[in-house]
């Protein structure tokens, strides 16, 4: 009897050996299959993943090159400062003005333009401090003026960056509890500001992505200049950082700029959301 | 309300559809979280059984370094698996940081000491007069094994219980040190993160309830085990 329970506690853990060793098996089998596939770790920002454009490119770009991508949706902040370490092989971001020290310590290269969309205001239909036009820093002061809420990122991603930037150029710190800093990403954040019926400044991408499940939110501020939303490409490079994926790196970049991927990304959207999410403008 | 029955049913039809992607995750997702357990119990059972049999200067010490790494925030595990294994980290050359094998190691950490903790405490709790029954039985070293084994059967299966519990439930250290990467590291709490985020609550409650189904399918398997010698 005594060695028949023991037995069954045996057996358990045998089957579950048995298990995980033969998963191991086959992760190890399947690894060797394809020991020719390399594999590119892409740092990128929210807003590509949450839009769903990545969804396209990405399988698109493995098939054509053999190559495995790994795709780490971070903010911009934290993009870089993954390629600022070397973690990364390649950089698909938002934030011109952070980008520019990491091209000048020659810590990225071949940086390339790949698109743009707009930066937009976003808010409660009922737009409680009456905000209209497309100047976006008068928006701001005055919604600030009011003490109306105000969601940020408050992550240091490519959105957060910019609000941030209206805001200094204002001479404002905001603060208190009208100011709510989620430390999420674009998707999340959007979501805080519907159930708090408050203003958020997003990029166009993700909203139109997301604007049916937003209930109530509506476009409040549009097509200032200032609301450029422009995104970049770029390696890391493999002279300054150790084991880096430079090969693929190049083929992403030229990939991303190239004629064929430019149409796609200038069409992505417009079928379902009625107009392109962004807008091809490489260089 | 009627978003609770919507995602019930999204389940139930991704799940028949057979959505490659759906099964993907969830395989992935029972093999990391299997493979995890098994390494965590392979090491914390003897482990746990020695500490709890004998005792040594420092004894207390370690179990409360054991007692509080039970309760380690996975995010903590992640943050220093992350560390070791980026690029220009000390185990950077093995490019391990953003696989299943980091996501592995994260779960084993989190989990070795819920086992170690349980299993000592369950093995502390042999009354002395049973050890030293079995010694004056003459019993050799591994049939005292064998019956203290099965003395401690179920506080054993509690702890395993309680660390796949603690596997399952883990995602800040998924996230961080898998990267949830769609076909690679994507497990199903990192996904019900990820669909939330992009507001697609359908899909998070759908995911939910599959894992949800397979945790209480493990759970119930070992807990059937268990509770054998009840029944019998």
């Amino acid at each position: 009897m005594v060695k028949n329970r023991f037995l069954s506690v045996v057996m358990a853990l045998v089957l579950m050996a048995f298990f995980t060793s033969g998963q191991l098996f086959s992760q190890k089998a399947s690894a060797t299959s394809s020991s020719k596939q390399t594999s590119l770790i892409l740092a990128t920002t929210t807003s590509t993943q949450d839009t769903g454009l990545l969804d396209v490119l990405i399988p698109m770009f493995e098939k054509e090159n053999n190559v495995k991508v790994k795709t780490i949706a971070v903010g911009t902040g934290q993009a870089l400062a993954l390629g600022q370490k070397g973690e990364a092989d390649v950089l698909l971001v938002h934030a011109p003005q952070s980008e520019q020290p990491l091209v000048d310590s020659k810590d990225v290269i071949n940086r390339k333009r790949v698109m743009y969309n707009d930066f937009i205001l976003v808010g409660p239909s009922s737009n409680p401090a009456h905000l209209s036009g497309s100047d976006i820093k008068t928006a701001f002061k005055k919604m600030y003026t009011a003490k109306k809420t105000f969601v940020s990122r408050g992550d240091d991603s490519g959105t957060d960056k910019k609000e941030k930037s209206i805001w200094q150029s204002l001479n404002i710190k905001p603060s208190g509890a009208s100011y709510i800093s989620t430390g999420q990403g674009m998707g999340a954040t959007l979501q805080i500001a519907a159930q708090k019926k408050a203003y958020v400044l997003t990029d166009r991408g993700t909203f139109l992505s997301q604007k049916k499940k937003l209930g109530g939110m509506k476009i409040i501020i549009e097509g200032g200049k200032d609301l450029m939303n422009i995104y970049h490409v770029m390696q890391v490079n493999p002279a300054k950082h150790k084991m880096i994926n430079s090969k693929d790196a190049k083929k992403f970049v030229d990939f991303m700029v190239s004629k064929k991927t430019q149409t796609i990304i200038g069409n992505f959207g417009k079928k379902e959301y009625g107009q392109a999410l962004f807008i091809k403008y490489t260089e | 309300m009627n978003l609770l029955v919507d995602g019930l049913l999204k389940a139930l039809a991704m799940l028949r559809s057979g959505d490659n992607e759906i099964i993907t995750i969830a395989t992935l997702t029972a093999k990391v979280s299997l493979t995890s357990i098994f390494f965590s119990t392979l090491l914390g059972l003897p482990l746990g059984m020695v500490l709890g049999l004998s005792k040594f200067k420092g004894r207390r010490l370690l179990l409360t370094f054991i007692n509080l790494g039970m309760g380690l925030p996975p995010v903590v595990a992640g943050l220093w698996i992350t560390l070791l294994l980026w690029r220009s980290g000390p185990l950077g050359q093995f490019s391990l940081l953003y696989t299943p094998t980091a996501i592995i190691m994260a779960q084993f950490i989190v989990s070795l000491p819920i086992i170690v903790g349980l299993t000592c405490s369950t093995f502390q709790q042999i009354s002395d007069k049973l050890l030293l029954q079995i010694k004056a039985l003459g019993a050799t070293r591994t049939q005292t094994l064998f019956i203290l084994l099965k003395e401690t059967k179920i506080g054993i299966f509690a702890a395993i219980i309680a660390g796949l519990g603690r596997i399952i439930a883990e995602v800040g250290a998924a996230m961080m040190v898998g990267g949830n990467i769609q076909g690679d590291t994507r497990i199903l709490t990192t996904s019900i993160v990820m669909e939330v985020s992009k507001g697609n609550f359908d899909i998070a409650l759908a995911l939910s309830f599959i894992l949800m189904s397979a945790a209480f399918l493990i759970t119930g398997s070992i807990t059937f085990l268990q509770q054998r010698k009840r029944n019998a």
